[in-house]
C-alpha cells in the first residue's frame, strides 16, 4: 500500500481495540484490564499502539521500550497470551481484535506493563558470560585468532538480547523461581563453546546443579518464544549431555586423567 | 539496556512527595499465582504434559511384560490364561491407551534427542533432522527384528 | 543459587536418557503385539513352545532385564518431575523422588526374580 499521505493518527480509517493490563501498586491489589481504541495501520506494531495510547489517550500507562527494532530487548510483553517483543508484533496480525497486552509472565509486576527483572540480572553474571582466561595477560599484544568454523560453534547463542521472553515462556521458571533459566544457560554455552574461552569448568559449578540444567524438563517453549533464534532449549539439552558425560568420567577415571 | 517509557512533561506524578522523600523504597509488586492446571492452558504445555505422562505407561508396560514372562515360565496353561486375561475389554482399553502414549513417547523422544547430540562427520555437524531420521530408521529396524523373533518366522 | 554440582542428578539424567531410548525402540512394538494385536486376534499369538524357547535364551533374558530396569529408571525420573511440578508440590519433592526411585528399585528386583529366578 503506497504511503501517500502522513495523516494524523486520529484520521485512520480502521481501528482496533487494545486491552491493556493496568496495575497501580498504590491503588490496586491485582491488575485490571483497560480498553483503548487505537488506529490500525499496516506498519504499526503493538508498541506503536501502546505509544499512541500514551501520547493521545492515557499518559499514565507505563511500559518499557527503547530501540523499536528488536535489538534492545526492552519491550517484551504478553500479547494475546504469547510472550513477544511488542516492536516486532503487528496490530494487523490481530485484526479485527481485540489485542490483549499484559506484562511478561513469571515476573513480579511493578506497574502496568513494567516487570521486575532483578532476578534475571542477578542470575546472568553468575554464569560468567564473558571470556574467561586462565592466563591473565594484559590487553596489549593479545590476539585470539578464530576460524569461521570455530565462530559458528557459538554464534547462534551470541544472538541473545536478554529480552527474557524465554523466562516468560518457561513453566519451570514460573514454578521454581530458583531455576537459572534458559537465557542464562544459553549465554553460558555461548562462552563455553568459544574457542578463546577457558572458563567452562568454572561455569559448571553453577550450571550442573539441581537449580541449573537439571531443573529443566525440556518443555521447549523458550525456543519457540525466542525472537532471535537462539534455541535455549537445545543449548540446555546439549549441556546436560556435556555435564553428564564429564561427571561420569570424573567418577570413573582416577584424578588427573580427566 | 532499557528505559521506562517516561511521561510526557506535563504528566502528573502518581507517587506522592512523601513517598519520594523516603528514598528508594521498593514499590509493592504484584506476583501472579500460577494455576494448578497451568499445563492445560496452552496447547504446547498440554502436549508436554502428555509427553511426560507417557512415562506412566512405560512403567505399566514393564508390569504387563513381567506378568507375561511369569505366565510363560508357569507353563502352557498359565500362558493361555494370560492370553485370555489380556483380551478382556478393560485391559484392551488400557493397552490401547498405553500404546498411544508409548508411541507419543517414541516420536517425541526421537525428535528431541538430536538436540542434545552434536554429531560430526568429516568435521561438519550433521543436521539434527538427519540425526532424527537415523533414530526413526533404527526404530523401524528394531521393531521389525522384535516382531520377527516374537512371531517365530526364524528357526 | 547455593546449589552445588550434583553427580546424582547427572547419573539420574543419563539413566533416564538410556531408559528413554530403549523404551522408545522396544516398547511400542512389544505393546502393539502383546497388548493389542494378539488379544484382538488380528494375528495368532505365538505358540507356547516357541515363546518359552525365546524367553529361555539367556540373551533374551538379559535384554529384557535391561529394558525393565532402564524403563523403570526412565519412569522414576520423569514422573517425579511430573508429580512435583504438574501438581505444584515443591515441598514434597524429596519424598516424591524417594518414592519413585524406591518403586523403580522394587520393580527391578521383581524383574530379576521373574526373569532369572
Amino acid at each position: 500500500m503506497p504511503d501517500t499521505e502522513r495523516s494524523l493518527p486520529e484520521r485512520a480509517d480502521s481501528t482496533i481495540t487494545m486491552q491493556v493490563a493496568r496495575y497501580r501498586p498504590d491503588a490496586d491489589s491485582a491488575p485490571t484490564m483497560q480498553e483503548y481504541v487505537v488506529p490500525m495501520r499496516e506498519e504499526w506494531a503493538v508498541l506503536d499502539g501502546l505509544n499512541y495510547i500514551k501520547d493521545w489517550l492515557d499518559g499514565t500507562l507505563s511500559f518499557r521500550w527503547s530501540c523499536r527494532m528488536g535489538i534492545c530487548g526492552s519491550c517484551g510483553m504478553t500479547v494475546n497470551g504469547d510472550p513477544a517483543l511488542t516492536c516486532g508484533t503487528f496490530l494487523t496480525d490481530y485484526a479485527p481484535g481485540p489485542v490483549r497486552v499484559e506484562p511478561l509472565a513469571n515476573f513480579p509486576v511493578i506497574r502496568d506493563l513494567v516487570v521486575d527483572i532483578d532476578d534475571f540480572l542477578r542470575k546472568l553474571p553468575a554464569v560468567q558470560p564473558w571470556l574467561v582466561r586462565d592466563d591473565e595477560q594484559g590487553v596489549d599484544g593479545v590476539e585470539f585468532l578464530q576460524t569461521p568454523a570455530e565462530m559458528d560453534e557459538y554464534k547462534q547463542y551470541s544472538m541473545c538480547i536478554n529480552c527474557m521472553l524465554c523466562y516468560a515462556a518457561c513453566p519451570v521458571y514460573g514454578l521454581e523461581p530458583d531455576f537459572l533459566g534458559p537465557a542464562a544457560i544459553a549465554l553460558a554455552q555461548r562462552y563455553n563453546l568459544d574457542s578463546r574461552d577457558q572458563g567452562a569448568h568454572r561455569r559448571m559449578d553453577v550450571l550442573a546443579t539441581a537449580e541449573g540444567v537439571w531443573a529443566c524438563t525440556y518443555v521447549g517453549e523458550c525456543t519457540t518464544a525466542c525472537p532471535k533464534g537462539v534455541d535455549p532449549a537445545g543449548a540446555i539439552q546439549r549441556y546436560k549431555l556435556t555435564a553428564a558425560t564429564r561427571t561420569l568420567r570424573s567418577l570413573l577415571l582416577p584424578r588427573g586423567s580427566r | 539496556m532499557s528505559e521506562l517509557a517516561n511521561a510526557s512533561p506535563n504528566r502528573r506524578e502518581v507517587s506522592t512527595p512523601g513517598e519520594r522523600a523516603s528514598g528508594p523504597a521498593r514499590p509493592r509488586t504484584y506476583r501472579p499465582r500460577i494455576s494448578r492446571l497451568w499445563w492445560v492452558h496452552r496447547r504446547s504445555y498440554l502436549l508436554f504434559a502428555l509427553r511426560e505422562l507417557s512415562s506412566l505407561f512405560v512403567a505399566w508396560f514393564v508390569v504387563y511384560l513381567l506378568l507375561l514372562v511369569a505366565a510363560v515360565h508357569g507353563g502352557s496353561g498359565s500362558y493361555h490364561a494370560f492370553l485370555e486375561w489380556g483380551s478382556s475389554p478393560w485391559l484392551l482399553v488400557v493397552n490401547v491407551v498405553a500404546l498411544a502414549f508409548v508411541v507419543l513417547h517414541a516420536i517425541t523422544w526421537f525428535n528431541l534427542a538430536p538436540q542434545a547430540m552434536v554429531i560430526r562427520l568429516r568435521g561438519r555437524r550433521v543436521p539434527s533432522r538427519m540425526v532424527a531420521a537415523g533414530h526413526f530408521a533404527a526404530w523401524v529396524v528394531v521393531s521389525a527384528v522384535v516382531a520377527w523373533i516374537v512371531l517365530g518366522a526364524g528357526p | 543459587m547455593t546449589a552445588r554440582r550434583s553427580s546424582a542428578e547427572a547419573a539420574a539424567w543419563l539413566l533416564f536418557g538410556a531408559g528413554g531410548v530403549v523404551s522408545a525402540l522396544l516398547v511400542p512394538v512389544l505393546l502393539l503385539l502383546f497388548g493389542v494385536v494378539f488379544p484382538l486376534g488380528l494375528l495368532a499369538p505365538p505358540e507356547y513352545p516357541h515363546l518359552a524357547a525365546v524367553l529361555g535364551h539367556p540373551l533374551t533374558r538379559i535384554v529384557l532385564f535391561g529394558l525393565c530396569v532402564l524403563a523403570l529408571l526412565h519412569w522414576a525420573h520423569r514422573f517425579r518431575y511430573t508429580l512435583s511440578e504438574g501438581l505444584q508440590l515443591p515441598r514434597l519433592r524429596a519424598p516424591i523422588t524417594l518414592l519413585c526411585y524406591a518403586g523403580a528399585l522394587a520393580g527391578s528386583v521383581w524383574a530379576a526374580v521373574v526373569l532369572f529366578g
